[in-house]
């Protein structure tokens, strides 16, 4: 007994050591400050609704804004681009279970990635369901457990396993995160018809491999931003899921955004986790701006309960780069943040 | 290893002789309107399990929506929801709902209209048949719902507990209750057929009074033997032709389980049905599982001899293509209603066959 005291120690000294450690290890430093101002009470609900955790939030061309929220159950709202309430969508929907991602796409379709039904729903503009990808397990199968006990099924081309995120190129192909479960991307055409798989069922920390595929966007180019979470990074993918390149000094990727238009912006959150030690928020919550090929350009943020601070922020609308929405799991809040102007400095590597 | 090459050979050639078969159906050409129903904001059509059509041309949905849900701290886990009847009109217009909040109502499985314009549902988890009469009041039940359910749930190889039909599954147990059942069939005198169909492998046969008469079939390959039965459809001599998915065939039986025939050559049938008049034909669908759509998913038009006259659609999530068929309507004969599960969607087909 006596021998083990020293290894004990050694790993509970790891074990108390190691996040902060590799936080800073994983991080750039001298980034700019980008200061910023979030919207007091910016959502307004009515009497009577709530929003749960704040997983999924996204806006259309008109700068209407769409929450995915757990609720009793999952639901999905919409609000004006002031906040005001508009309405909801899906009500009852067989495929609301487990929120997770809302994305908006460039034809105003509303989709959302649901990691309990194992769902992709895409909505039309006037609400109705017209493609779902993946299939709820059957109810009978649900009950046996499929996911979350004993190894991995392989990965299917059509079956998710607690899916995260959704985006898609110019041609319309269709980039599902996937997620918890499985650990890849799969690339569907518009149709909805399966073209290609980039990391499998199973967790790795290689180029084509992914630990928690947690979001998912693609730029102008057709190029796929995936964040990588539990491997600290985020990959950059060809279009057809070859690996392209690594940004690894942005802490954990928890969620991806690029901006659209001629000059697009790339947002990464490294958020506090789920379950914080003393000293985590410290080293966690901030979002970084980034360019494209990786240069980053500022960060803003730092967890925080308070507003214009993040608890675990889920996910970002950058679709003006200069008014992010964030969506926040323990906090039960979307913010808007009006982002000031950087004076002009050298961006950092 | 001297024989695999032979074998392979055999396979190959028997697979492309299959291929001929299916290939020399024709091709149907057709129309499809992929969104004929006017659902209300407030409801959400979900896996379209079943759709049928009354008399008037009203059409009935039974589909899989809301959040299905397993009670906690309670004795014991205790099953509630997941389901909803609804009606629309010719035009496709919603009219009601029917059987709100029913203790009945899990895992959609089916629903069809009797001669009668009795709405008839079938569910696949609570094990029960529930006819509603005209006025969407509850008129006959059969079967009766499990009072819970094991979570995890027993492996599909052993009984089930109380409620769910006796037996081991697939042994055709000589009860009236039911063990994952699919789909129900009347004959001219107004006996009841239910396919039950999934957990059991048997056609269980009652009295239009629901008088429990007999069941034929158990698990197997052999004939009058099932291996899922998904569908079943009675033609106007009373024939009963039982979609028999995993043996890839239909068996056709006279009413009193007799085994007469079977009808081959048109994938894994899944959703049956027969449509009225002087001329019946039968449709048939070779339902693609939800995990593939890239294979499948085809509708065959057949005479009730088997022949088949043609086949039309394929497996995808466009228009025009099926996401694992399970519901046939077809009082319109060359008109219609098809319910996907795995597209959450009614589309409306028109055929250019006579």
């Amino acid at each position: 007994m006596r021998k083990l005291y020293p290894v004990l120690s050694f790993a509970l000294v790891a074990f108390l050591t190691t996040p902060a450690a590799f936080a800073q290890k994983a991080k750039a430093q001298n980034v700019p400050e980008i200061s910023y101002t979030s919207v007091p009470n910016f959502l307004k609900l009515p009497a009577g609704l709530y929003l749960g955790e704040s997983m999924g939030v996204a806006t259309n061309s008109k700068g209407h804004i769409f929450v995915y929220t757990r609720s009793a159950n999952t639901r999905l709202f919409e609000f004006d681009p002031t906040g005001n309430y508009l309405r909801e969508w899906g009500i009852g929907s067989y495929g609301f279970e487990f929120a997770h991602s809302v994305r908006v796409d460039p034809e105003d379709n509303v989709w959302v990635v649901d990691e309990g039904s194992n769902m992709v729903i895409k909505f039309n503009p006037a609400g109705r369901v017209v493609m779902v990808l993946g299939h709820r397990p059957e109810v009978e199968a649900g009950m046996l457990a499929t996911t979350g006990n004993g190894p991995t099924p392989p990965a299917a081309k059509y079956t998710f396993n607690r899916p995260t995120d959704v985006a898609w190129d110019p041609q319309g192909n269709i980039f599902v995160s996937d997620g918890y479960g499985n650990n890849r991307v799969v690339k569907y055409d518009k149709n909805g018809r399966f073209l290609a798989q980039a990391g499998s069922e199973k967790t790795g920390s290689g180029r084509d491999q992914f630990s928690l595929p947690h979001a998912i966007a693609v730029d102008a180019k057709g190029n796929v931003y995936v964040a990588d979470r539990s491997n600290h990074r985020m990959q950059v993918l060809n279009n057809d899921l070859t690996p392209k390149t690594v940004y690894d000094n942005i802490g954990d990727s928890w969620t991806v955004c690029v901006s659209p238009g001629p000059h697009q912006y790339l947002f990464t959150s490294n958020s506090n986790p789920n379950g914080n030690a003393p000293g985590t928020w410290e080293n966690t919550g901030e979002i970084y701006k980034m360019e494209l090929d990786g240069s980053i350009i500022g960060r803003f943020g730092h967890a925080s309960k308070q507003l214009g601070g993040f608890q675990v922020a889920h996910m970002l609308d950058c679709r003006n780069p200069n008014e992010i929405l964030v969506a926040e799991i323990e906090s039960w809040r979307v913010q808007k943040l009006l982002l000031k102007p950087l004076l002009a400095s050298p961006a950092a590597k | 290893m001297r024989h695999f090459p032979k074998a392979v050979l055999a396979i190959s050639l028997l697979a492309g002789a299959v291929l001929i078969a299916q290939n020399s159906v024709p091709e149907l050409s057709f129309t499809s309107n992929p969104d004929p129903l006017q659902f209300p904001s407030t409801i959400s059509l979900g896996e379209a399990a079943g759709v049928a059509t009354d008399s008037h041309g009203n059409v009935f949905v039974y589909t899989r929506t809301g959040h299905p849900t397993i009670s906690i701290g309670t004795s014991r886990p205790f099953l509630h929801g997941g389901s909803r009847l609804l009606e629309f009109d010719r035009l496709g217009k919603f009219v009601h709902e029917i059987g709100q909040d029913s203790y009945g109502f899990l895992v959609a499985q089916q629903v069809r209209i009797d001669p009668q314009d009795n709405v008839w549902i079938v569910d696949q988890l609570s094990s029960m048949v529930i006819k509603f009469d005209t006025n969407a009041r509850v008129q006959l039940l059969l079967g009766r719902k499990a009072e819970s359910e094991r979570v995890p749930a027993a492996p599909l190889t052993q009984a089930a507990g109380g409620g769910r039909g006796g037996g081991l599954p697939g042994a055709g147990a000589q009860s009236d209750l039911f063990n994952r059942p699919t789909d129900v069939a009347w004959d001219a005198a107004g006996n009841i057929y239910v396919a039950d169909g999934l957990g059991n492998a048997r056609i269980a046969k009652f009295d239009k009074n629901g008088k429990f008469i007999r069941s034929w079939g158990s698990r197997g390959t052999a004939n009058g033997q099932f291996n899922e039965v998904h569908g079943i459809a009675i033609d106007a001599q009373g024939n009963v032709y039982a979609a028999d998915t995993g043996n890839k065939r239909i068996q056709v039986f006279d009413g009193d389980g007799v085994y007469k025939s079977q009808i081959t050559g048109i994938g894994s049938p899944a959703a049956v049905c027969i449509s009225p008049g002087a001329h019946q034909f039968l449709y048939s669908s070779n339902s693609n599982p939800q995990d593939d759509i890239d294979s499948g998913g085809e509708i065959y038009r057949l005479e009730l001899n088997g022949n088949p006259l043609g086949k039309f659609g394929k497996a995808g999530k466009l228009p025009k293509e099926f996401g694992t068929v399970n519901a046939i309507d077809c009082r319109g004969n060359t008109e219609l209603y098809v319910g996907e599960i795995g597209n959450w969607r009614v589309q409306k087909i028109s055929l250019s066959a006579k």
